[in-house]
């Protein structure tokens, strides 16, 4: 049910690479996931999205033979896309208008739209990276110009450990005190300056600042740069991560989508390069990162070549015989992992028709949301609501990819199995009453609507069995088999 | 695996290169179910006097001047209608006349009129007052209560049932308590009101369904888990954070635990004792709370930011907190649980102490950082005592300051939590509970005056 070990699907490029790494290892790869799971691994990591009853089961009856990579296609282009990796950068770039970031409701919303365009319109990664690297401009007008804002300090070493951070995936305070110094030099010309606006500010270079020349600024690498006199040694900062020579802004992006898709980076953790930290697959990091560069930075193909791989659509299940780290940690099989907060919240309105109200403690405009906006949609960290908090949402206080958290515990648990709020969806929301209404045949019985409305798959003939003598018994089964397939593992992981 | 076998390499080489490859990439286990579980360092403060820490947090900022630092000479334009303070059980000690029930019980707390940082929004001064660190600095840093779900939580050998941080009803909100330390540390929010008919723990108490059902259901939960079976079948521990944060909830649904905070198992007296409103059956909640062994407790007492209609809002307010916390005082003492447990009363600041008499404020009073007080009690701390004062108008602190860290340190003290124990930091960067003396000027050190 949940493997397809006949399945064949070409690859991609990459994967001549991972099996080769597991052949030294001496490790089986699992078996490609069945079609069930992969439509909803699929759109939960593309698109931050529960597939709907009818998507799942579409795709799972297609007979064609290339559905996996005509469904990829599909969810790169779909309007979530943009939303859900807006939700997934703003944790990197810190969008939130409160403490301690501070960006100021207004700063946040321009911050976050202009990422959500520049992911829609699928925007050169590199340029959208030399942007924010050399913004300046009002905080209230350009988008990019709040991530200087977006730190708990402004000298330029808090500065360029941003940017180390954001952009190479590289952690510079582990760095010694001279190398840190040397990019901080890139940054000791930039200002702020209010305006007549309330919280509204200026990010600008100072024309006046002077290079200090006992401390000039030097490339990451330890090469010294050259700046020619009036001109942002930003930019030259981004000619040099962007350049085919040494890209590490290609490198860090390559090596976090990876993990993103593959529950762990080929450095690991993915944000955090370092020469005592290499890669488990040196050839595999080569490779992403040059068809990163030789495909124009564009992130879709990026995604493309990593979704259609087989090393992505692998089963959760470890092959027998290997400790299942062992076999996550060399992409042998795919690593099950408990749903983001914000994704479960929108899965659980979208299978009983629910909606939340989202609020922030600013008594702002611009911090009002629709009541039926999605929480992969919302633009601010300070925007929030108890369930977001309980399941581990992103601070965004400092950056790191870790400060989102999806592990699992037992105040999550209790509200999932017990809440009022979860009941009440289940007991009053429109969509779960349609699902529930008796009647119909095979797929548009109770029992089946349920299946492949939360967990994207029919019941298996043994659960099918199992509940169908249940409900000859019982009254309220179908009612008590929706809140169990929501309380199951299988619902709160993606695998 | 059988058929494949032959074509791999046997175990004793696989097994070192694996070794190998995991150990270069840093980390043994990749990061998916559990983080690895910090290890506090030991820490070397002397035994604690206090175990648990019930905090009333008056969420706003309650004016200093119309609680415990009254200032009748200084005129109405200071303290408006309250010009007759009362007398405490400690003489030459006066409150609020509106608390005449804490003055009864004066000898069992002591005041601390000194407090200041300077701050005047809510946010960072909340931050400022329960994680003794300045806010904007390069970390947001844990408060109080995660500070003590570390290290008397759970990894420190904490095997209560109840989460050891529980907030009663709503987080506090704007910062995240936990900070760098993670949700692991956040408080368990348990929404309701402890002052209906039911209270409805999120989560804990289920408004409609019976137990029977309840029962019905978790059986089912567990007979239609295939995806579970298989996956623990073949990776044993995957799912082990899972079930046991299953198991733990249904303790709190199903098994004693959850009883706490069933108040109908109180007396109608101690009810009325305490108050019937949210306020006072929350502190009701917090002694059951710690008499089960929770080592950390917050009240969350709203609606202290009192901008306008300042003194009508007080006239409610204050004989709630009066009947509160001047039950909650005499029940723990009755108990003998106020040796053990320290009662921290406080609010992220005090509010301006002369009135704001222009539109649109018409009586009410602004944001304070300057000087404001609170009230400690219990944890092996001196009763009846006052430390430090303000000027005649309660507007600069002139004796004895104190800033929010020394107050922390003081509870970390009888806590037996080292102030300079180091926190798990996920940069691993080496950082602590408290900024020392030497590190945060505004320090004036611990209040040995009460210890």
């Amino acid at each position: 049910m949940f493997e397809a070990p006949s399945l064949l699907v070409p690859g991609t490029a990459v994967d001549r690479l991972v099996e080769d790494r597991l052949r030294v290892l001496g490790i089986a790869p699992a078996p490609l996931c069945s079609d069930a799971v992969f439509v909803r691994r699929a759109f939960l990591d593309t698109i931050g999205t529960l597939p709907s009853g009818e998507e799942a089961r579409a795709f799972i009856d297609d007979p064609a033979p290339d559905k996996r990579r005509r469904l990829i296609d599909a969810l790169l282009e779909r309007p979530e896309y943009a939303d859900y990796w807006a939700m997934r950068w703003g944790d990197l770039l810190r969008i939130k208008a409160e403490f301690p970031i501070n960006l100021w409701p207004n700063g946040a919303q321009v911050y976050h739209r202009w990422i959500v365009q520049a992911l829609r319109e699928n925007r050169r990664a590199d340029l959208v990276a030399r942007e924010l690297l050399t913004a300046t401009g009002s905080n209230f007008r350009s988008g990019p110009a709040n991530f200087y804002r977006a730190v708990q300090g402004r000298d330029p070493e808090t500065l360029a450990r941003a940017v180390a951070l954001t952009f190479w995936g590289v952690r510079l305070e582990k760095w010694p005190r001279e190398r840190r110094e040397g990019v901080a030099a890139f940054f000791t010309g930039l200002r702020y300056k209010s305006t007549g606006e309330w919280k509204e500010e200026i990010v600008y270079l100072d024309p006046l600042s002077p290079i200090d020349a006992a401390r000039p600024p030097v490339f990451p690498d330890g090469r010294p740069a050259f700046i020619a006199e009036g001109a942002d040694p930003r930019a030259a900062l981004a000619d040099w991560m962007l350049d085919p020579r040494h890209p590490w802004f290609a490198r860090s992006f390559a090596n976090r989508a990876w993990a993103w898709f593959l529950g762990r980076g080929i450095v690991h953790e993915p944000d955090d390069f370092r020469a005592d930290n290499p890669p488990s697959n040196p050839e595999l990091l080569a490779l992403l990162e040059r068809e990163f560069v030789a495909s124009g930075h564009d992130i879709k193909a990026l995604f493309r070549l990593i979704l259609n791989s087989r090393a992505y659509q692998r089963s959760f299940l470890p092959p027998p015989g290997i400790e299942a780290a062992s076999a996550w940690a060399a992409h042998a099989s795919y690593p099950p992992r408990r749903l983001e907060a914000e994704v479960l919240a929108d899965a659980l309105n979208q299978i009983t028709g629910g909606a939340d109200t989202y609020v922030s403690p600013i008594p702002e405009p611009f911090t009002h949301v629709p009541a039926n906006v999605r929480a992969i949609a919302l633009p601010d960290g300070s925007i929030t609501g108890v369930f977001l908090e309980k399941f581990g949402r992103s601070p965004r206080d400092s950056g790191l990819e870790s400060e989102r958290d999806n592990t699992i515990n037992a105040a999550q648990r209790l509200h999932l199995l017990n809440s009022a709020h979860v009941l009440r969806k289940l007991e009053r929301g429109s969509a779960m009453r349609a699902l529930l209404r008796p009647g119909g045949r095979g797929a548009d019985a109770p029992l089946d609507r349920l299946y492949l409305a939360i967990l994207s798959r029919r019941p298996s003939d043994a659960e099918r069995r199992f509940h169908e003598e249940a409900a000859a018994a019982r009254r309220e089964v179908w009612e008590d088999l929706a809140w169990a397939l929501i309380n199951s593992a299988e619902f709160l992981h993606r695998h | 695996m059988s058929s494949s076998a032959s074509l791999f390499r046997p175990m004793g080489r696989r097994e070192a290169i694996l070794t190998g490859l995991l150990a270069a990439g840093g980390l043994v286990l990749p990061r998916l179910h559990a983080q690895p579980a910090p290890t506090p360092i030991p820490s070397s403060a002397p035994s604690p006097k206090a175990r648990a820490v019930i905090q009333i947090w008056l969420w706003g900022g309650p004016a200093h001047l119309d609680t415990f630092d009254p200032k009748p000479e200084a005129g109405p334009d200071y303290c408006g209608p309250f010009t007759q303070p009362i007398e405490t059980k400690v003489p030459g000690v006066r409150i609020n006349e509106l608390l005449p029930l804490l003055a009864e019980q004066a000898d069992k707390y002591a005041l601390i009129r000194g407090l200041t940082h300077g701050v005047n929004a809510h946010e960072t001064a909340a931050y400022i007052v329960q994680t003794g660190h300045p806010a904007g600095g390069r970390d947001v840093f844990p408060n109080l209560g995660a500070v003590v779900s570390l290290f008397k939580g759970r990894a420190a050998g904490y095997s209560g049932l109840l989460p050891p941080y529980i907030v009663l009803t709503e987080p506090q909100g704007r910062f995240s308590e936990a900070g760098f330390l993670g949700p692991r540390h956040k408080p368990f929010a348990t929404g309701g009101d402890p002052a209906a008919e039911r209270f409805l723990v999120e989560g804990v108490v289920s408004p409609r369904l019976s137990e029977a059902r309840l029962r019905e259901r978790r059986e089912l939960l567990a007979e239609s888990d295939t995806f579970g079976a298989a996956l623990r079948a073949r990776a044993p521990g995957a799912l082990a954070a899972f079930d046991k944060a299953g198991e733990e909830a249904y303790e709190m649904i199903l098994g004693e635990t959850g009883k706490v905070f069933d108040l109908r198992q109180e007396s109608e007296a101690t009810r009325e004792r305490y108050g019937r409103n949210t306020c006072g059956q929350s502190c009701l909640v917090a002694r059951r709370l710690v008499e089960r062994g929770v080592p950390f407790v917050t009240v969350n007492v709203k609606g202290w930011d009192t901008h306008k209609q300042h003194f009508q809002a007080m006239r409610r307010k204050l004989p709630e907190l009066d009947r509160a916390l001047s039950a909650l005082l005499e029940d723990l003492a009755g108990r003998g649980l106020l040796e053990s447990t320290l009662v921290w009363v406080c609010g992220e600041f005090g509010r301006t102490p002369k009135v704001q008499t222009d539109a649109p404020w018409n009586g009410g009073r602004n944001h304070y950082g300057k000087a404001f007080s609170a009230l400690l009690a219990g944890g092996g701390l001196r009763g009846g005592v006052v430390v430090g004062a303000t000027d005649a108008r309660g507007e600069e602190v002139i004796e004895r300051p104190v800033h929010p860290a020394d107050l922390l340190e003081t509870i970390y003290a009888q806590l037996g939590i080292d102030p300079s124990a180091r926190l798990p930091h996920p940069e691993g960067r080496e950082v602590r509970v408290l900024p020392s003396l030497a590190e945060l000027p505004q320090r004036h050190g611990l209040l040995r005056e009460i210890m």
